[in-house]
């Protein structure tokens, strides 16, 4: 066990040396709040009449909107139901975001970051200074499913081929970015100009397993509401809690300045960098 | 009932009437997509093996399972019949539904009888039991060494590794798990 701290403990002051070295400021925002971010699959867990975060998302944002221009923040996150290998219920999210730029601007960001974190774990990893593959989802889906979700969307059926084709057919010696999902699963990313029917959103799998999810934000609060409530709707159709919204984060919109940002599941990144084959071997408080 | 998310290594459910065991687990959950629990899955009825995947919304049924004691009675022609412990109704299990274990049986044996809707699945005998040697080539004398086996057979046929110190007469334990020799209970 003690490895697997020094391991955790090496990976942390790497990356809070990378984020001082580019300018960013490391931040705190509330873990208990009423509004969590409504999304269709994602439930938070109730503390008390408050809830756990399940991101940090939104009060990023409103930093964003009062002047900050590049942050990140290394965020406990809660999350109903989810366990497995690659799954818990408690788990560290490293999460920024800086002004100005897109979602490619975020991912030079990512190559950056784990250039620089790979180095120190250089002998686990193959892929530190490689090359990266970018592919659209469309194109892995037609390649491994054999349709076009951003064509005819199909939640259900894009789920399970992602699972079972796409992913297991991911090359795993090197860094894989998907890039521009379907409208529908925008979750907080722009629409990308000129292409409404994909998002400009990515993921990015290190050998085989997703471990960061970028957007060029939306800026837009009329949009972001409407998508909230759509989602609230859903979530009510499917017997889950409706979650109140936040109306600070629709006002802080209204200023907030073109930006993108990233989520990575940090206890996922250590797991890969120390060759692990499951949170078990990294989590050292598991259930 | 069971729903998905309790889902599990270990537990048995049913699928279209037939009892099941679930040999593998794995939660996946796509970035912003649904809660998927799949699973591998072996039938305890036909041995087969499959791959099932759930939602987290789906039911699924609980393996109505149930194991009782029983006392080995007599043999029937090809079946093996026992009695139940309490109800003392008796149950025939014939000789491929017990496959090695037939023979082990030894009168009035203690088992635990697996039960799916009241249809026999699976036996479980002590873990050891107590058989003479029948049939095997004379020890060497005074060797006792045990990491070399040579072949005996016991009363009912049945062929199994022993040390060559073992002679025709003597009684030993067989660990009914594996069918293998243990040790050497008493001399002939």
């Amino acid at each position: 066990m003690i490895e697997t701290l020094k391991a955790r403990n090496a990976l942390m002051q790497r990356i809070r040396a990378f984020f001082h070295s580019e300018g960013f400021i490391e931040v705190e925002t509330p873990i208990r709040f009423k509004t969590p971010c409504m999304e269709l699959h994602i439930d938070a867990e109730p503390s008390g009449d408050h809830y756990l975060r399940t991101s940090p998302e939104l009060y990023h944002k409103k930093m964003l909107a009062r002047g900050a221009e590049k942050i990140f923040e290394v965020a406990k996150c809660f999350r109903q139901g989810e366990r497995g290998d690659l799954h818990n219920p408690e788990y560290t999210m490293l999460e920024w975001y800086r002004t100005g730029g897109d979602y490619m601007t975020a991912l030079a960001d990512t190559q950056n970051l784990l250039s620089a974190v790979g180095r120190v774990f250089a002998g686990v990893i193959a892929w530190a200074s490689g090359d990266w593959w970018v592919f659209t989802v469309a194109e892995v889906f037609e390649k491994h499913a054999g349709w076009n979700p951003v064509e005819d969307f199909d939640a259900d059926r894009f789920d399970f081929d992602l699972i079972e084709k796409v992913e297991p057919a991911l090359p795993k010696d090197c860094p894989v970015v998907l890039k521009d999902y379907p409208a529908e699963l925008c979750a907080l990313a722009r629409l990308k100009p000129g292409n409404p029917k994909v998002a400009e959103r990515w993921e990015l799998y290190l050998n085989g397993i997703e471990i960061a999810n970028a957007y060029s934000e939306l800026t837009d609060p009329v949009e972001q509401r409407a998508r909230f409530e759509k989602w609230g709707e859903q979530r009510r159709a499917l017997g889950k809690e409706v979650y109140e919204l936040d109306e600070e984060f629709f006002q802080a919109l209204e200023t907030m300045p073109e930006a993108c940002g990233v989520a990575l599941g940090l206890d996922r990144l250590l797991m890969i960098l120390t060759g692990a084959k499951s949170l078990d071997a990294v989590l050292p408080f598991r259930d | 009932m069971y729903s998905a998310s309790d889902l599990k290594k270990g537990l048995k459910i049913e699928i279209d009437g037939d009892p099941c065991v679930i040999t593998d687990f794995q939660f996946s959950k796509p970035g912003k997509g649904q809660a998927i629990y799949r699973c591998k899955i072996r039938n305890l009825s036909t041995g087969n093996s499959f791959d099932k995947s759930f939602r987290s919304a789906d039911k699924v049924e609980k393996a109505a399972l149930e194991s009782r004691d029983f006392t080995f009675s007599y043999e029937a022609g090809d079946d093996y019949v026992f009695s139940d412990n309490e109800t003392f109704e008796e149950v025939h299990l014939n000789a491929e539904q017990l496959g090695d274990n037939k023979y082990f049986i030894v009168e009035d044996m203690q088992v635990e009888i697996l039960f799916h809707n009241d249809k026999a699945l699976d036996i479980t005998l002590p873990n050891f039991v107590e058989k003479m040697i029948t049939d095997t080539e004379p020890g060497a004398r005074g060797d006792t060494t045990t990491n070399c086996n040579k072949p005996a057979s016991i009363d009912n046929g049945y062929e199994i590794a022993v040390p060559i110190f073992i002679n025709e007469g003597d009684v030993v334990r067989i660990d009914t798990r594996t069918g293998q020799y243990a040790d050497r209970v008493s001399k002939g």
